[in-house]
């Protein structure tokens, strides 16, 4: 089965972090970037912006390291998802990522990462040149 | 909600700050951004005060929709006391900075006083601290900024600073956030530095919640779907605001030679094609659109210079990109002062960011010079040895360094046009209203426009009223007035929501009145929202006659007035300003001196009774 991936294009990016908003609205409730799971990267007084987020890779270090087992794989999405009822906040997950992309909330106490919005991310509903959409990786 | 309802003061005399409640009877009656900080400041100050004495105030506002995912959320505004105009200043920006500073959990942050010696402040949530700002003190914004993130260890920090020009008190210093977004105008960086204030450094983890997100994302949709099929945001995202120059040119609008003139052949040199279409050296301009915080129409250019221009040739420190021409940017450093050279126009706006300087001010103020340099009122012996011809790219990129820098006769130009003229005898020259210097449309052939610059309360200024549509069909003053006024409420309503005037090549009052409404969980109509604006602008209005103003600062320089334009459509006009001005004062409910009647201020709530100012929590 080929799964739907985020597919990022920065070369459409503008940088105008609509999409970290729909991400901490969905996850969090409220407009905060600092708490998205998205994120956008500037670089050289805005020559390049960079959306960069979970690719859910298949190595899934966080899970394979997280004592708890608080990390577990959503086989219809292909997801890596926290269960923050078993998520202690040990952080050693952000350590192994070898991308950046599971990170310690400091409201929760517990580590966050993308899960792709349970099939409905809501950051390439809100971006607004199409630099983040939702399909089958060609 | 929406206003976290905070207002962070620091008195930097004091070096205390603290956390008040924000004002929700004046939050009610002002938004927030340009309205709410003109509350504030009215109630803080004494207008009368020098603009860079530690008497006035400082004020950074957020709107209630900063920070959200309305689009264009990352407008603020600064407001103080304008040493260019000695008026009302209430300069807005975008970035990211200001939707930062909401972040943090702060509507207002209110800047008293003054400190011993440069300090920066650094905002984190609750963790508020005025810093030493001496090893920035003397350097750039571009530099300031990424010293901050650097030796913070947080490149998400997002920092407002100025440069020599503000320490300096250069009179249309900037406040210059995201290294080229800008308070740009009537020298609200001057203001900084004269407290000593070298930069605030922001940093939010609050965020912004709004009263019921479901309904709210209904209506942002909604507002997102009109810009998106809109063809004037499409033009906007695809050409950005410098689009403009080809329609002024074609219409005989576009100041050139110090007003001298309205059309300008070199116009094809700098427009947008001419930034994306690539020279001899197969370097094109322009590289990319950017956007402020949450804007989805990104009009923001990124360009960079031709490595091979001699302007740049052996500075290798501006080979990278950065913030690129804009409609304003190319008029007052390309037309005005007769120069067509795209690289030397990039390098000249690279250094307004650079050392935090409006490009209107200096670019008419430079126009100013170079027509008395023609005149022979000053010569080389003035001016460090530089021929200040029209036309001289050479002298731009040389006059803006030396301003910036506060360096030979980059500090006379640092004064700006009004004090520049009047200082050789020729207060005619200065193309200003109020000290302040025109943007880039000719009052003769954009009649309400005239009207807009003359009654503007920040001096002239073009985001002040929209009669555009009005000005481009009809070439006379005739019913103008009515137009002008009502966008000029409008208008003030816009800045204080938090959003972009932008919008409105999508968006009307409704639009605005859905977004403040479901945002705030509370219902706004539009004509409370329009009441709003009139408000604004009449307490501007009272700002200005209690800092000195009087009718006789409504006015145009008489080349406008005088001299008929020598082309275009409206060949033959002067601005008509002494018949639609009357015309206006009666339509604001104000006397024939442009004060505000009795009765007017009665309806607005701005009566005679005094304010008590907000309790100290």
């Amino acid at each position: 089965m080929t799964l739907k991936t985020l597919i990022l294009d920065a070369d459409r990016c503008t940088s105008c972090l609509q999409c970290e908003m729909a991400c901490s609205l969905e996850h969090e409730g409220l407009f905060a970037p600092a708490f998205s799971r998205i994120k956008v990267f500037e670089f050289e007084h805005g020559k390049r912006s960079i959306p960069y987020t979970c690719t859910q890779c298949e190595e899934a270090w966080c899970m394979q390291v997280c004592p708890t087992n608080a990390i577990s794989v959503n086989s219809e999405l292909g997801t890596k998802v926290v269960d923050e009822n078993l998520c202690v906040g040990c952080k050693v997950c952000t350590m192994a990522c070898p991308y950046g992309t599971i990170n310690f909330n400091t409201r929760s106490g517990k580590v966050t990462k993308c899960d792709l919005c349970g099939g409905d991310p809501k950051c390439a509903d809100a971006c607004p040149t199409d630099a983040i959409t939702y399909g089958v990786a060609s | 909600m929406t206003w976290h309802k905070r207002v962070l003061r620091v008195n930097l005399s004091t070096r205390t700050c603290k956390v008040e409640p924000l004002n929700m009877e004046w939050a009610n009656d002002y938004l927030g951004g340009r309205g709410l900080g003109t509350k504030y400041l009215m109630e803080g100050m004494d207008p009368a005060v020098d603009a860079l004495s530690e008497e006035n105030q400082l004020i950074f506002a957020t709107g209630p929709l900063t920070g959200t995912m309305c689009s264009t959320s990352g407008r603020w505004a600064v407001v103080t006391k304008g040493p260019l105009t000695n008026a009302i200043a209430a300069s807005n920006s975008g970035g990211k900075f200001g939707a930062e500073l909401k972040f943090a959990g702060y509507d207002l942050l209110i800047v008293e006083g003054r400190a011993s010696s440069p300090v920066y402040l650094l905002i984190q949530d609750d963790k508020v601290e005025i810093k030493d700002a001496s090893e920035y003190w003397g350097t750039t914004v571009w530099h300031t900024e990424e010293a901050i993130k650097e030796k913070l260890g947080d490149p998400q920090i997002k920092v407002a600073s100025i440069g020599v020009s503000g320490e300096q008190g250069v009179r249309y210093a900037c406040i210059v956030n995201d290294l080229h977004r800008a308070a740009g105008r009537s020298g609200v960086g001057a203001v900084m530095g004269s407290k000593n204030l070298k930069a605030v450094a922001a940093r939010g983890t609050v965020g912004v919640p709004v009263a019921d997100a479901q309904a709210f994302l209904k209506v942002v949709k909604h507002t997102h779907q009109l810009l998106e099929d809109s063809a004037g945001r499409k033009d906007l995202t695809d050409y950005g605001t410098n689009a403009m120059i080809d329609t002024m040119h074609s219409f005989g609008g576009l100041p050139t030679n110090n007003f001298q003139d309205v059309t300008f052949p070199g116009t094809e040199k700098i427009n947008p094609e001419a930034m994306s279409t690539p020279n001899e050296n197969d370097h094109t301009n322009l590289i990319t659109n950017k956007a402020c915080f949450g804007c989805t129409i990104g009009c923001g250019r990124i360009a960079h210079i031709d490595q091979n221009h001699a302007c740049i040739k052996d500075r290798q420190q501006y080979w990278h990109a950065s913030g690129g021409l804009e409609y304003e940017t190319a008029f007052a450093l390309g037309p005005v002062i007769g120069v067509d050279d795209i690289d030397a126009l990039t390098f000249a706006g690279y250094l307004m960011n650079e050392h935090g300087m409006d490009p209107i001010s200096f670019g008419v103020t430079l126009a100013a010079a170079m027509e008395l340099f023609e005149l022979g009122v000053i010569t080389s012996a003035d001016t460090d040895g530089v021929a200040l011809n029209f036309g001289n790219a050479e002298a731009l990129t040389i006059m803006a360094e030396k301003t910036g820098k506060c360096e030979g006769f980059g500090k006379m130009l640092g004064m700006g046009s009004k004090r520049l003229c009047e200082h050789y005898g020729r207060p005619e020259l200065s193309m200003a209203v109020k000290g302040q210097e025109f943007a880039g449309y000719d009052s003769r052939a954009l009649q309400g426009m005239g009207l807009g610059y003359a009654t503007s309360n920040r001096g002239a200024c073009h985001l002040r009223h929209d009669v555009f549509a009005e000005d481009m069909s009809d070439q006379t003053g005739n019913g103008k007035a009515w137009p002008c006024k009502t966008s000029q409420d409008k208008v003030a309503m816009i800045d204080s929501t938090g959003l972009c005037l932008f919008t409105t090549a999508a968006w009307d009052t409704d639009e605005f009145q859905q977004q403040v409404s479901v945002a705030c969980g509370s219902h706004w109509s539009n004509e409370r929202l329009l009441e709003v604006g009139e408000r604004i602008w009449n307490l501007e209005k009272l700002f200005n006659l209690r800092a000195g103003l009087t009718k006789a600062d409504d006015t145009l320089p008489p080349r406008l007035l005088e001299t008929p334009a020598p082309a275009g459509v409206a060949k033959g006009r002067v601005a008509e300003l002494s018949t639609m001005l009357p015309e206006y004062y009666a339509l604001r409910g104000w006397d024939q001196e442009g004060v505000p009647k009795e009765d007017t201020l009665d309806r607005l709530g701005l009566g005679n009774k005094t304010t008590p100012v907000a309790a100290n929590a």
